[in-house]
């Protein structure tokens, strides 16, 4: 069994008790305990089940490479899913629960899959699943959504908060092991700003426990020493618990702080994402251990051999008391004998190679007592739960037994892969290492910056060095370095110098024993979140999936949530033995950020609820919320659709206003419409340019109604342009149109006609615009004003400056509903005041606050088109029988060439009209009017379609406007318009104007 | 005047440092060749402060000018006198082609003020902007965003910085520093 140790725990304040809950059981573990410890202390061997086969599955290393051991942590809107036990630090009042089981952690029904294994080989699902087609959707997809996943996902609102922060440095050092400790004094020596992040809440990384001496000193006192001198120097930061997610163009790159994980009762975000902008990237990522593929690898208490020691050192926790160690290097001894130290029991090391004579660790081993079979393998591990012996064989061999040892514990080592990961997410290449066996980054292909010149070294164990003497070297020299390629050339003093062990040589070992049969095979793990066994790959191979990245796409290898930390190197090697060619030719899956999995909420950061996305209000917005607004976004503003009275429905209060405002007096917060100040000598040639009809002819203190198409000759937005001086015009736009339709001015000024003299200003939200409409309307304002706002003073189409309300006030006479109507400009700040006043004066006219519904309605009913319903970006100007307001007289405008093309003045073209429905109901938006046959698609022809559709409160009845074939020759005509429910709606071709065709209302 | 109003009516906030709404600022957006000698007097004599760098803001006693861009000048000036100063200005420039048009309305000036690193860093959770004290000095102005909007940034002072914004999104920018300046959340990076 697990269990605490009396001594040791060298991360451990064993003064302070933690109380923590595991499926519901009160366990107890200390300050300084990762959850996998604390686990372990408690002799929680078994975590989770396997994602396919539902195997039984326990801790297999110490940290970010974890590939078993997730939990969902917390409960309700804290609560997490696939949380890696390893990463996690302990805290008092954790709750946590396994995953991936029915009906428990012990008793699992989904584990007879392991029984079906034979029956569920790589790529089963492909072939499988492909017949009879309708049963995927149907049968299998459901069958396998319920059976398949990990964690469920939380079903409450997350309650914490998440923020980003954008730093800058000089030097960005990834890794807080003794290589980016080094790296960074050199760096901060040379004169370089400097961050240094670490995923760990402590630095060093793996040293203290592997040990070494450094300057005469034990490492993890150098260690203590570095990071005090680090901590002490201003332009070097160091920041722990904060992971190098990913490395980005131009020296860009995230990191992943986890600010309140560990006590998450403290004030502060739970997460912090950092953008980082670096110089220089230092990648001193370490290197993770790799795992051996022998029968039986995933049993519970098989785990790597540096994760054991990890264990025994940094939280006094032993895993068993029995383990055997079996390795292919050196560095598992290390396990050795720190188990041996700490009165552990370890039967026999295992070492598959057969050197010619001991290493210094070998000799060591053998001093403690400890027995050593060279050319040793592991024929196949004995247990179910929880490992309880192992068959021993010639690793040469096909695995005949030739001992059985008893034991809990299985410490394996494979040798270690450096973590290129961050070297490479930027293009950085990769070398194979005959020596190591294993992939190293090849320095002279780095990642480049804009220049074309490096912007990552790579420093350590991450750089293929794994002696600590040959690391702080390294690690000083990358510093040094990177410090220099961002332009700090100071003084670097040399690194310390490290008592060197001279090790053997590591020998390759992908299949243990090396003539492992095919019940051995099946047994053994590759990827154990994913179920990915040696057969697997073979069987791909097999198959033809020989390129890396299908091989892994076909069998799920490094597909699980730890992206193959352990599973990458050994799939690759059987897939390159499978296949006859050397590793370097199969080559790696590709590195993609992030390293480990980060929150959505980090990447999100401030953007949820109210800072979701800004929503952009007009200066009597507060009104509208005050006064019931059914609010609709237009763009990026939230204009009130309409005003509901207490027990009104929404159309019940669209018809009201409707009506309110053709009979008397309506209001309208029109201030969201684009207003662009268009000015200078060359302003009404250039307005010439821009709209399809003349400008430049429009009179001061006049307003006219223009079209504005693209080059191709679409209609792209329209308005009303009122000259407001001798050379200054002011264009509105639509709501949405406001800011492209500036950037299309200043395009247009900066790359084609540079030469013009206009200046283009923006000046939409400088002006609350208030539209005041109605037969009463002027009689209102008058009560404002006295100034001389009658017909003959302010006809139509006309603008003035006049006092209303004692303000300063600008006000256009348009109308976009056919009614008597203004549009008064006030600055925004006094908007709200004249608001108010209206609505007092309007009082005895019952006056009536509308929104945009009646807006659509009223403008519908004048057959007003609307920039976004009648245009879809494939409409021109001619179909919608505005040939009006397209100047003949010009010799060019914006669109002109291409509405001249033969498919531009195609008579054929759908062209507006109106529609009216022969039973008075209101037509679908965006229905078809169906013709005699069908297309070569085998689809119904069409001959038009609906592009607005209202009910008319004024004429009681359904109206809508379409583009149908010919349609302004086939008047009277009845077109047939199916609906989704299968029935047919008649409409009568009309003229698109319902109401006042002759513009009596507003000519008064 | 009790019926002017800026967006968010001077609310303010207290974090580990304080944001609040300056209230109408006049400004005063003037466009044309920024390197004609009566654009420059003009500049100089409405806003009471030097032309402006590239990248830089020069204040004076009562307002000053910011380089927006190659042709176009942000001058600051009280709210009330912004109409008296675009008179001088079309009377300075004459025939000259320009523009000069008051766009005090359209925008909302925000104030966040305490420990000038605390300031910095809490702005540097929204912009995308080195605003070590190192990189970005009084007298420098930096158009940028603020997380999802446009956003203009000078440091008055040590320890004050202004942010000018659009009116329409003055409540996200408010709600934006509110966040980012939660006690707890100091990040410890340009502050020690």
């Amino acid at each position: 069994m697990s269990t605490r140790l009396a001594n040791g725990g060298r991360l451990l304040d064993k003064g302070r008790k933690l109380d923590f809950t595991f499926n519901g059981t009160r366990l107890r573990g200390y300050e300084g305990d990762t959850l996998a410890s604390a686990l372990l202390a408690n002799d929680q061997m078994l975590m989770g089940r396997s994602f396919k086969y539902h195997r039984p599955r326990g801790v297999v290393a110490s940290g970010a490479e974890e590939p078993n051991a997730l939990v969902g942590l917390g409960e309700g809107a804290a609560f997490e899913p696939n949380q890696r036990v390893t990463t996690t630090e302990l805290f008092d009042g954790l709750t946590c629960t396994s995953q991936n089981h029915w009906p428990s952690l012990n008793f699992d029904i989904g584990a007879i899959n392991t029984k079906l294994s034979r029956f569920l080989p790589a790529g089963f699902y492909y072939k499988m699943f492909i017949h009879p087609r309708p049963f995927w959707k149907h049968v299998y997809e459901p069958i396998i959504r319920k059976s398949a996943g990990l964690g469920r996902a939380p079903d409450q609102r997350d309650t914490d908060t998440y923020e980003h922060f954008y730093a800058f440095c000089d030097v960005l050092v990834i890794g807080g092991g003794i290589a980016g400790l080094q790296a960074a004094r050199a760096a901060g020596a040379a004169g370089a700003k400097v961050l240094l992040i670490e995923q760990t809440a402590h630095w060093g990384g793996r040293a203290p426990v592997d040990g070494g001496t450094v300057d005469g000193q034990p490492v993890d006192k150098f260690v203590d020493e570095l990071v005090s001198e680090l901590q002490g120097m201003d332009n070097v930061t160091l920041r722990n618990r904060t992971m190098g997610a990913g490395v980005y163009d131009h020296g860009y790159a995230l990191g992943y702080e986890r600010v309140t994980d560990h006590q998450p009762k403290a004030k502060g975000p739970r997460h912090r994402l950092w953008r980082i902008r670096a110089a220089q990237i230092v990648t001193a990522t370490g290197a993770i251990e790799r795992p051996l593929s022998f029968a039986g690898n995933d049993i519970p208490g098989v785990m790597l051999a540096s994760a054991v020691r990890d264990y025994v050192v940094d939280y006094g926790v032993s895993i068993g008391d029995r383990t055997v160690v079996v390795t292919n290097n050196d560095d598992a001894y290390r396990t050795a004998i720190i188990l041996k130290k700490n009165g552990l029991d370890v039967p026999v090391i295992l070492d598959a190679r057969v050197p010619t004579q001991d290493s210094a660790l070998m000799a060591e081993a053998k001093s403690l007592g400890i027995r050593v079979l060279m050319g040793h393998a592991i024929s196949s591990v004995q247990g179910g739960k929880r490992v309880t012996g192992v068959e021993i064989c010639s690793q040469a061999g096909e695995g005949a037994v030739l001992e059985e040892i008893a034991c809990d514990v299985v410490a394996m080592s494979g040798g270690w892969s450096p973590v290129v990961h961050l070297w490479s997410h930027c293009g950085g290449k990769l070398i194979w290492d005959e020596a190591t066996a294993a992939f190293r980054p090849d320095v002279d292909k780095a990642p480049t910056g804009a220049t074309g010149a490096p912007f990552v070294t790579p420093a350590g164990a991450a750089n293929g060095d794994f002696l600590l003497g040959d690391v702080l070297r390294d690690g000083n020299s990358a510093g040094k370095a990177a410090a220099k390629a961002a332009g700090h050339s100071g003084a670097v003093p040399a690194a310390p110098s490290a008592e060197e062990i001279a090790e053997a040589p590591m020998a390759p070992v992908w299949m243990m024993p090396q003539g492992a049969g095919i019940k051995k095979r099946q047994k053994a793990w590759l990827d154990y979140q994913n179920d990915v066994k040696v057969s697997d790959i073979q069987l791909a191979a097999q198959e033809g999936f020989e390129s890396v990245e299908h091989a892994k796409r076909y069998t799920t290898l490094g597909m699980a949530t730890d992206q193959g930390k352990l599973s990458n190197i050994n799939g690759l090697a059987i897939l390159s033995d499978a296949l006859g060619q050397p590793i370097p030719q199969t080559g790696t899956t590709t590195f993609r950020p992030p390293y480990t999995p980060i929150s959505f909420a980090s990447i999100t950061g401030e953007a949820r609820d109210a800072r979701f996305m800004p929503v952009r209000q007009t200066p009597m917005y507060q009104w509208h919320v005050e006064n019931g607004a059914f609010f609709e976004p237009v763009g990026q503003w939230r204009r009130p659709y309409t005003y509901q009275k207490p027990g009104e429905s929404v159309e019940d209060a669209v018809a009201r206003e409707v009506k309110a405002t053709r009979s008397s007096l309506g209001m309208l917060d029109a201030s969201t419409l684009g207003k662009l100040l268009v000015k200078g000598p060359d302003a009404g040639k250039f307005l010439d340019m821009l709209y399809t009809n003349m400008m430049s002819t429009l009179k001061p203190g006049r307003c006219r109604y223009g079209l504005m198409c693209s080059e191709n000759g679409f209609l792209i937005d329209d308005g009303v342009v009122a000259r407001v001086g001798e050379d200054a015009f002011l264009c509105h736009t639509t709501t949405g149109g406001a800011e492209s339709i500036h950037g299309h001015m200043e395009e247009w000024l900066q790359t084609e006609w540079w030469d013009w003299d206009v200046y283009v200003a923006n000046l939409t939200e400088q002006y609350a615009q208030i539209a005041v409409v109605g037969p009463r309307a002027r009689e209102t304002l008058e009560k404002l004003t006295g100034d001389d706002i009658s017909a003959e003073a302010l006809p139509f189409m006309a603008w003035a400056d006049i006092t209303l309300a004692g303000l300063q006030a600008r006000v256009y006479r348009i109308s976009f509903s056919g009614e008597l109507s203004y549009e008064i400009a006030v600055k925004a700040s006094e908007g709200r005041a004249l608001w108010d006043a209206l609505l007092a004066a309007g009082a005895s006219a019952n006056i009536t606050v509308y929104g945009t519904e009646a807006l659509h309605i009223m403008r519908a009913e004048k057959g007003f088109i609307m920039i976004g319903d009648e245009t879809d970006g494939t409409v021109i100007p001619q179909d919608l029988g505005l040939n009006w307001a397209i100047s003949k007289k010009k010799e060019d405008y914006l669109g002109k060439r291409a509405q001249e093309r033969s498919h531009m003045s195609d008579p054929a073209r759908w062209k507006l009209v109106g529609l009216e429905t022969v039973d008075g109901g209101v037509l679908p938006d965006g229905a078809y009017a169906t013709a005699e046959g069908e297309n070569a698609n085998g689809q119904r022809e069409t001959q038009g379609r609906v592009t607005s559709t209202y009910h008319s409160p004024t004429l009681e009845r359904g109206i809508a406007m379409g583009l149908v074939l010919n349609g302004p020759d086939r008047m009277g005509e009845v077109l047939e318009f199916p609906r989704l429910d299968g029935t047919i709606m008649r409409a009568k071709i009309v003229d698109p104007v319902f109401f006042d065709k002759d513009g009596e209302k507003q000519n008064v | 005047m009790s019926n002017m109003v800026s967006a968010l009516n001077g609310a303010s906030a207290k974090g580990f440092v304080e944001v609040r709404d300056m209230g109408l600022q006049g400004m005063i957006t003037l466009r044309g060749d920024l390197n004609a000698a009566k654009l420059k007097k003009a500049a100089r004599a409405v806003g009471g402060a030097d032309m402006p760098e590239q990248g830089h803001i020069s204040l004076g006693d009562t307002g000053g000018a910011a380089w927006m861009s190659p042709d176009e000048l942000l001058v600051l000036v009280p709210y009330t006198e912004v109409d008296a100063r675009l008179s001088e200005i079309a009377k300075a420039m004459g025939d000259d082609h320009h523009l000069a048009v008051n766009v005090s309305d359209a925008r909302c000036m925000f104030g966040v003020s305490g420990d000038d690193a605390l300031v910095r860093e809490a702005l540097a959770k929204l912009m995308p902007v080195d605003l070590s004290a190192r990189a970005f000095q009084p007298g420098q102005f930096r158009r940028s965003r603020m997380a999802q909007v446009p956003a203009a940034l000078w440091m008055q002072a040590e320890g004050e910085a202004r942010i000018v914004c659009f009116r329409s999104v003055a409540q996200y920018v408010f709600d934006l520093l509110k966040g980012a300046t939660s006690p707890g959340s100091e990040v410890r990076y340009l502050a020690r």
